[in-house]
């Protein structure tokens, strides 16, 4: 790497401005309601895009250009296969229950529905899987900028968590979305010209094509029949069920990092609109990190030469071939402002469902709301010193995407068995859901068991987590649907709003057509199979 | 809301705009041999520059529509 004067006075500016919008917030955090829902006050298009960049970080971004350059366009599958339908699940059936309860954050939505033990499962969960995987944007940033400048690891890991923590406890998750907002165009402008000059270099899509190490690279579907065609090892059954329904739908439709954005619209519509507004960007997220990886390895087909024989290194490799002076500030920019809204989003989910659901619920609880608003300011700064901690355990794992999708299988997978049986079968009972979410985990903890000791197999680690997720998912529905037939059902009258056969559904009749979640969820589908067909 | 979350996005990118514009034009023109040749901070920091004064621009016109 060369960076110059220009470069780093670039990544300064980057800096003054994230501080600044948490300054320029301060004044306006006075209640719990605008520390950790914004006044449920934010436009649709700055939610959906804080929705969408929440969900940008180092896994986004190092981690599928590393994914292409190893699999090829396979990887185009966790984009137009599993985000697209479930974003557009999320907000068409889903958001109504969460917004329209009222709720803070989805564990409360877990009280609201079943019980208070399954919130608190649920909550301990979640805080635990959001504090492992805050380091791991913080881990990402830190080596890379230890292998292109000579960053000292810890140096870089304290300034940046140094840096969020700064604005989120100043400006709470209003900081937190504006600047993922601000992080977002930054993101696309700085890997965009990656794209236009990595093809330009291969000489066009052809040329691409052309130079591949093998032809499967360039397919996103023709090689998903059986197993041993695609080089993830992976049949159609794990990837349409495991990642295209289990994982994805686990996460876009429960991970509350992602729904605490849309519970900060300003009304239901807004509400609705925000996944579907981020679904919009998402699906062609794949020309900002799926083609540069494919370039990467098109361009070193051996790895050795350019790529240190380390996928990890796809994107920053490409960055530092094409980059000159100038714009190499800008791609610098926009990888830490990636980092920097993957941490955010976890630190404020985190602050949030502490707060709410394990302080004031178990702990303290009758405080008045100034006492949960500075507890909400201390979890900040504790989740971002923990966010530190873990950044060095990382240090152990030797591939990100396997550790995020590990966790991911773990606490997502069972969970969106809890909430699909929730939301649609109003005969579901109190208990079931403590009972379906705890199994589903804890087949989830068997399953990777055995899978480290070696008496079940798979071609791939990522094999593994598909098929973790789908036993996850499966054992928690079974053990809901039995227990539920054992136990009393809850009363229909405590179930308004919460169950989709009991609420009346939002009017969007008076609406202009562009702005009905129905109708934009429909057109997105549509273009997403033209997607699928044209990269088939 | 108080702040308009366009005037820092236009402001900020049409600081880099400008800042990518001068470098690209001053500096040694060889440092583009990477970016195959093309002055790519130039045209991108003109990229930018636009985008920054668009948003710059609604912004602006949104608090002025809001001002009685």
């Amino acid at each position: 790497m060369h960076p110059q004067f220009v470069d780093y006075a670039i990544i300064a500016i980057y800096f003054i401005f994230v501080l600044g919008i948490g300054f320029a917030l301060r004044g306006r955090m006075k209640t719990t309601d605008d520390f950790f829902l914004s006044g449920r006050s934010i436009p649709g298009w700055i939610t959906g895009l804080a929705f969408m960049s929440a969900n940008l970080g180092a896994l986004e971004v190092m981690g599928h250009a590393a994914n292409a350059a190893k699999y090829g366009m396979f990887v185009n599958h966790f984009y137009w296969l599993a985000a697209m339908p479930a974003m557009c699940f999320v907000g068409v059936f889903m958001m109504p229950f969460y917004y329209g309860s009222k709720v803070r954050s989805v564990p409360e939505f877990l009280k609201r529905r079943y019980d208070e033990k399954t919130r608190t499962l649920n909550a301990l969960s979640f805080a635990v899987m959001t504090l492992l995987v805050s380091g791991v944007d913080l881990y990402a940033m830190a080596i890379l900028f230890q292998r292109l400048l000579n960053w000292p690891f810890w140096s870089s890991v304290v300034a940046s968590a140094l840096v969020v923590a700064i604005y989120i406890y100043l400006g709470g998750l209003t900081s937190s979305i504006y600047n993922e907002v601000l992080q977002f165009f930054l993101i696309v402008f700085g890997f965009l010209p990656l794209a236009i000059l990595g093809l330009k270099a291969v000489g066009g899509f052809a040329g691409l094509q052309a130079k591949l190490p093998n032809a499967g690279y360039a397919h996103t579907w023709a090689n998903i029949w059986s197993a041993d065609m695609n080089p993830m090892g992976i049949n159609w059954f794990g990837t349409i069920f495991g990642l295209g329904f289990v994982l994805s739908f686990g996460y876009w439709c429960t991970d509350f990092l992602v729904i605490q954005r849309g519970l900060a619209a300003k009304d239901m519509p807004a509400a609705q609109r925000t996944p579907l507004i981020a679904a919009v960007p998402k699906m062609f997220f794949p020309l900002m990190v799926i083609l540069p990886g494919l370039v990467a390895i098109a361009l070193d087909p051996t790895t050795k030469e350019m790529l240190g024989g380390r996928y990890d290194n796809a994107l920053p490799a490409m960055l530092g071939k094409f980059y000159p002076s100038g714009l190499l500030g800008i791609g610098l920019t926009a990888l830490m402002a990636s980092f920097m809204s993957g941490m955010a989003g976890n630190v404020t989910a985190f602050n949030t469902v502490w707060t709410f659901d394990i302080y004031q619920t178990h702990i303290n609880p009758g405080k008045p709301d100034r006492h949960y608003l500075m507890m909400g300011k201390l979890a900040t700064v504790f989740a971002v010193a923990v966010g530190i901690l873990t950044a060095f355990i990382v240090l152990q794992f030797n591939n990100l995407m396997d550790y995020l999708q590990l966790l991911f299988a773990f606490f997502n997978a069972p969970l969106f068995g809890t909430f699909l049986l929730g939301m649609f079968w109003k005969r579901t009972s109190a208990h079931s859901g403590f009972w379906g979410l705890l199994s589903g985990i804890l087949a989830a903890a068997a399953h990777y068991a055995m899978y480290h000791f070696k008496i079940i197999t798979y071609p791939s680690d990522m094999a593994a987590n598909f098929y973790q997720a789908i036993v996850a998912f499966v054992v928690c529905f079974v053990v809901t649907v039995v227990v539920t037939l054992f136990t009393e059902p809850r009363k229909e009258e405590e179930l308004v709003g919460l169950v989709y056969s009991l609420t009346p559904k939002p009017r969007n009749q008076d609406l202009p057509w562009y702005e009905r979640p129905g109708i934009l969820a429909v057109g997105i589908l549509g273009l997403c199979v033209v997607l699928n067909i044209i990269f088939w | 809301m108080g702040l308009d979350i366009r005037l820092p996005i236009g402001i900020i990118f049409s600081v880099y705009g400008l800042i990518l514009i001068v470098f690209g034009l001053s500096t040694n023109p060889a440092i583009f041999e990477r970016s195959l040749n093309v002055n790519i901070d130039l045209w991108w920091g003109a990229a930018m520059l636009v985008f920054g004064v668009f948003m710059g621009g609604l912004a602006l016109r949104a608090s002025r529509q809001n001002r009685p």
